[in-house]
């Protein structure tokens, strides 16, 4: 049927054009949100044509396949949607980065089938397959790990002795075992009834295949395992440009341009992406995988001096009459769900005739523009909030600074301690304006287990309790200063 | 010739995704790694084609469970950025 093959074809190009598009329009704010429309008919398109693929059709094939099929869509579809729709704005890291590794599984999938089939050939194909099944299974079990550590069902972080060189010895057996695959693969014939009468569909044992596919995914899972959760969004973003690259592979394999074409794009793009994000910590991708940040061990010295505590009332009066106040909100003002208790409190400053800006580190959150998408959620308008580079020289002259969950990025070791691991790492410079309040649950270091300096300087004021519960007390206090 | 298209696409494709990337403002990183996300879901469209062409019961059982992370990619990678990307459209509003 050359119509249906036309059809098929068209289609696949139109689907390609609407992902490029879709995604040069996601990187505006303005365009967006179309973007992802026009994204999502190429995703609509390109599944439906594909039913009627010949070989994949009712008319080729037996029709069980094709029930498979629409019930395995269903499932997966239907239970992705649902927890996507529900899941809560700050924990939208790890969601994305457990579909990114469904990604990668179902590009190692497609592998395995075709490496159960029998009917692929050439040095090429064999290569590409194996290549798309190592970096899709690595994508899929790293992805795994990071979802788990992030959603908190891992919390420690796990460091095996000797932990590079474990890496390099996995990494080079299963590279080996990857060889050995598209060695004794290529010469399969391209002719199936010789494959069949020679049995050559069979020429890569299948022990050989399962061992290679348990040894990449290891690789994936020990790779990411010691990996701190502050870390986490860069190796999120890097396995995304993975899976990108196996679903690349794969299109190949199956000879589909949509996948090549929207495999590459993302690799290429999720490779850039990974780089800006690491830019912007100061952590280069080496670093991050081969030299995790482990706080106790390499903290730097110890800081001299004691925190000085505050009351809610001191802090409320503080930012009453300052004329500039900056507000640094952190991650652990998201988890804590204060984002909408902190608007209105801003809202109530702002009342009082004082100039309330928030200012966000580029790795607030979890991930580069997390916080700004977290702010949004409560209403805060886009025109004030401010990123580093635009507010760093305010400080100074500022009156009162607010930072509520943040930590690493307003500790001015990253500017002064060369042995500290976060040194180099662009930071809000809270510690100039002339008072800073740190808003804070308990006494304990930072997320990267770093203690911060700041905390000890003279100019600083500890506001201990929930951010939720603080809010809502400086709130009350400046309703009785009106 | 046949093969050097493909390296051809493999090529362009490439630098199609790094152009189109640059100079993207940093609020936008997590969307558009959400967006990138939703895009490589099309993995679904060949892992429809593998569980199509499966034979054996080992063949179909995999297939059918590509087929089943594929759309899992492809409808939670659209549900999570639309989200995000919904509320760029309450900051304009706030301009």
């Amino acid at each position: 049927m050359p119509e249906i093959k036309w059809l098929i074809d068209a289609s696949y190009f139109i689907a390609a054009v609407l992902f490029i598009l879709g995604l040069k329009k996601m990187s505006s704010p303005v365009t967006a949100r179309k973007g992802i429309v026009w994204a999502g008919m190429g995703m609509v398109l390109a599944t439906v044509v594909t039913f009627l693929t010949p070989g994949v059709s009712a008319s080729f094939m037996p029709a069980d396949n094709l029930v498979l099929m629409a019930i395995a869509i269903a499932i997966g579809g239907s239970i992705a949607w649902i927890s996507g729709k529900k899941v809560a704005m700050t924990d939208m890291p790890q969601m994305v980065a457990i579909y990114n590794g469904m990604g990668g599984g179902a590009a190692a999938g497609i592998a395995a089938v075709e490496f159960a089939r029998g009917y692929m050939y050439g040095t090429v194909l064999f290569t590409l397959a194996t290549l798309g099944a190592l970096i899709g299974s690595i994508s899929f079990s790293g992805s795994c790990v990071a979802f788990a550590k992030l959603q908190g069902l891992m919390n420690k972080a796990f460091r095996l002795p000797a932990q590079n060189v474990v890496n390099a010895i996995l990494a080079l057996v299963t590279l080996g075992l990857g060889a050995t695959i598209v060695w004794l693969g290529q010469g399969v014939s391209s002719d199936p009834i010789y494959n069949l009468a020679h049995g050559a569909g069979s020429a890569v044992p299948a022990w050989l295949l399962i061992s290679f596919f348990i040894c990449a995914l290891a690789l994936g899972a020990i790779v990411t395992l010691p990996i701190g959760g502050a870390d986490m969004p860069v190796v999120i973003s890097l396995f995304n440009a993975f899976t990108g690259l196996a679903v690349g592979f794969e299109g190949y394999v199956m000879g589909n341009p949509a996948l090549i074409i929207a495999g590459i794009v993302v690799g290429a793009a999720g490779t850039l992406l990974t780089q800006l994000m690491a830019k912007a910590m100061n952590r280069p991708i080496t670093n991050i995988l081969f030299q995790p940040i482990s706080g106790e061990a390499q903290a730097g010295g110890t800081i001299e001096g004691t925190m000085k505590e505050v009351s809610a009332l001191d802090a409320a009066a503080m930012m009453r009459y300052a004329s500039k106040v900056i507000i640094i909100p952190g991650y652990g003002m998201a988890v804590a769900g204060a984002q909408h208790k902190v608007w209105e409190m801003t809202q109530n400053l702002e009342n009082a005739g004082v100039d309330v800006k928030f200012a966000i580190h580029p790795v607030a959150g979890r991930m580069p523009g997390h916080m700004n998408v977290l702010l949004a959620e409560a209403g805060v308008p886009y025109d004030k909030i401010f990123d580093l580079e635009e507010i760093n020289a305010d400080f100074n002259q500022t009156d009162v600074v607010l930072i509520i969950g943040a930590n690493d990025v307003v500790n001015p070791v990253a500017r002064t301690d060369k042995s500290s691991p976060i040194y180099g790492m662009p930071i809000l410079n809270a510690d100039y304006a002339s008072n800073v309040i740190v808003v804070k649950r308990g006494k304990g270091a930072g997320y990267s287990g770093i203690e911060n300096a700041l905390f000890y300087m003279d100019n600083c004021r500890m506001l201990y309790g929930s951010a939720q519960k603080v809010a809502a007390d400086v709130i009350q206090n400046l309703k009785t200063m009106e | 010739m046949e093969g050097f298209i493909s390296a051809y696409i493999f090529m362009l494709a490439a630098f199609t995704g790094y152009e189109v990337i640059s100079r993207v403002p940093v609020i936008l990183h997590t969307p558009l790694m959400s967006g990138s996300n939703f895009v490589h879901g099309v993995v679904l469209v060949g892992a429809m084609v593998a569980l199509g062409n499966a034979g054996t019961p080992l063949e179909k059982t995999i297939g059918f469970v590509a087929v089943l992370l594929g759309a899992a990619n492809a409808a939670g990678g659209y549900v999570v950025t639309e989200r995000m990307l919904g509320m760029f459209k309450n900051e304009k509003k706030g301009n």
